[in-house]
């Protein structure tokens, strides 16, 4: 058996489901958890006995045991933490997957449950007096925020490449016109234009409020079956086709200035080995969802796998590359800037609506989707198809 | 949520030595005694060679600025206070190759902040300076090399 054929498109994503997103959800995580996982449960037509394989992230709050013994799962044989928040989805997946196709599975099923829509949850917030580790080297010096270490990297991409604020505006534009027709979006009925964005109050110079992802409330779950049991669930399953996750040598978790090429991210890695394992390449790719915590990793990581050269991506997007009738839309359901931010879970659902022909910003007859994790942490990827 | 700067430890034995340069006014860079790389942050052993054998070379303190940002709030409460101001990601000039996050302060290195941010582009020369923010910690910021560098800081250099 050689390369990956032990693993491409022998694992599908059988179900989704989601709770309502929202500024404020009166549940707790652990009751949001539950809904969005019977809900993908019941997307997929799968018994929750069924289950017995689970992939979360480390900073999920709600524990394997809570979720099993409240959905009514059965014996478990699988479960797995990614760690990273942003860089996490993709790899919980991926790990979920790789259980389900090798047999040491049967049914798994991903989740990531999240209250962030209070600003005192915001984990910048909760820096400690004395810092013992790597972010003793920036946030003692005021860069103390995620938006902060992204800004850093955003202002040299426009110094190397000429890249202006107008440019970078056309993702967050991009991603509000897709979010306006969304009903699930929490920015739907909230149109924006260029001088609304370049009007914004600046949280971190180059950045403004728009290039920030929502504070937002609200659960995500995937079941992930065999590819053949995902058959006989549904007609035309969205199958897994590769997978990987990735780190460059040296990376050092968001402030990762001091590598040869920073701007040769993580994704680099995750993307080299993904295309490795792939039949579809980057010019085969038919609709991309790319994590968006902060507008700028849009561009990063559309020039890290491929999609754009390298310092082209600015040129793209401005000239709607990403939106409904360029060559590639990217993030059509709004994304972290303008549906939901659930860590990018909301990212890999809409990849799947997307090659199952259901999304509310549907890409005509596309049969391949690239998901993509946190530019700037250790992160991952996935290739979907139909 | 902390009303101070968060500070380093400076306890711990991979970089005790370099927050004991600053406090001793010198911006100390990790070299490897047995391969010779040079790094920074300071880490537990040489990624080149394996080597727990590290030691330290002194910076000149004359650095070109990689890139910067300005933040705003919302702000942890301390850095509210002392904003706007500016951090940069330095390259020292002796060290090409290295990128070290520094805060811009004024020459003196009273607080960190009160840079004009029109002085500080991608490019620009900067100097080290130190701001003290605890007993132990001498925190290295820069500042642009055009700001003037007071006669006794211009000897310690």
């Amino acid at each position: 058996m050689s390369g990956s054929a032990a693993f491409k498109d022998k694992t599908a994503i059988a179900g989704i489901g989601q709770t309502a997103f929202a500024k404020g959800l009166p549940e707790t995580e652990l009751q949001l958890a539950c809904m969005a996982i019977r809900a993908a449960l019941d997307d997929a037509g799968v018994d929750a006995s069924e289950v017995d394989a689970l992939g979360c992230f480390t900073q999920e709050t709600t524990p394997e045991f809570e979720i099993a013994r409240n959905l009514g799962f059965g014996e478990l044989h699988y479960f797995s933490q990614v760690a990273h928040g942003g860089g996490a989805i993709c790899g919980a997946i991926g790990q979920v997957a790789m259980a389900v196709a090798l047999g040491i599975a049967n049914v798994g099923v991903v989740w990531r449950s999240r209250k962030r829509g209070d600003p005192s949850k915001r984990q910048w917030a909760g820096v400690q007096p004395r810092i013992d580790d790597h972010w003793k080297w920036s946030r003692p010096h005021g860069l103390s925020r995620p938006v902060d270490e992204v800004a850093m990297m955003m202002q040299r991409y426009m110094h190397d490449h000429g890249a202006t604020r107008e440019d970078l505006a056309a993702v967050a534009l991009a991603q509000r016109a897709y979010a306006n027709n969304n009903p699930d979006a929490l920015m739907r009925e909230k149109p924006m234009d260029m001088a609304a964005y370049l009007d914004a109050r600046m949280i971190a110079d180059p950045l403004c409020l728009f290039d920030n992802c929502l504070e937002s409330d609200g659960a995500i779950a995937i079941v992930v079956t065999r590819a053949d049991h995902a058959r006989d669930l549904c007609e035309r399953p969205v199958l897994i086709h590769a997978f990987s996750q990735g780190m460059t040598r040296e990376h050092q978790l968001m402030t990762d200035y001091h590598g040869a090429d920073p701007f040769r991210s993580s994704s680099g890695a995750t993307a080299d080995n993904l295309w490795r394992q792939s039949d579809i390449g980057p010019s085969d790719i038919g609709v991309a969802q790319i994590y968006d915590a902060f507008s700028p990793l849009v561009l990063f990581s559309l020039e890290n796998y491929g999609l754009c050269g390298r310092g082209e991506a600015a040129a793209f997007v401005a000239g709607g590359g990403m939106g409904p009738d360029g060559p590639l839309p990217v993030n059509t359901s709004g994304g972290s800037l303008s549906e939901v931010y659930l860590h990018g879970a909301n990212l890999v659902t809409e990849g799947v609506r997307q090659l199952r022909g259901s999304a509310i910003n549907q890409v005509e007859g596309v049969e391949t989707c690239l998901v993509s994790t946190c530019d700037s942490t250790p992160n991952g990827a996935l290739v979907l198809r139909r | 949520m902390i009303e101070t700067i968060p500070l380093p430890t400076t306890d711990d034995p991979v970089d005790r030595a370099f927050w004991q340069g600053c406090m001793d006014g010198r911006l100390l860079v990790q070299n490897c005694n047995d391969c010779g790389h040079v790094q920074h942050p300071p880490r537990a052993m040489c990624p080149a060679c394996q080597s727990m054998e590290l030691g330290w070379k002194q910076t000149s303190g004359k650095g070109t600025v990689w890139s910067y940002t300005m933040p705003h709030p919302p702000l942890l409460p301390a850095f509210t206070e002392i904003g706007p101001y500016i951090v940069a990601v330095v390259e020292p000039d002796d060290f090409p190759g290295l990128r070290i996050v520094g805060a811009l302060s004024n020459p003196e290195g009273d607080s960190i902040g009160g840079i004009d941010p029109d002085a500080v582009r991608i490019g620009t020369p900067v100097r080290l300076t130190f701001v003290q923010l605890a007993e132990d910690v001498a925190l290295p910021c820069w500042f642009p090399a055009g700001a003037g560098i007071p006669p006794e800081k211009e000897m310690q250099q």
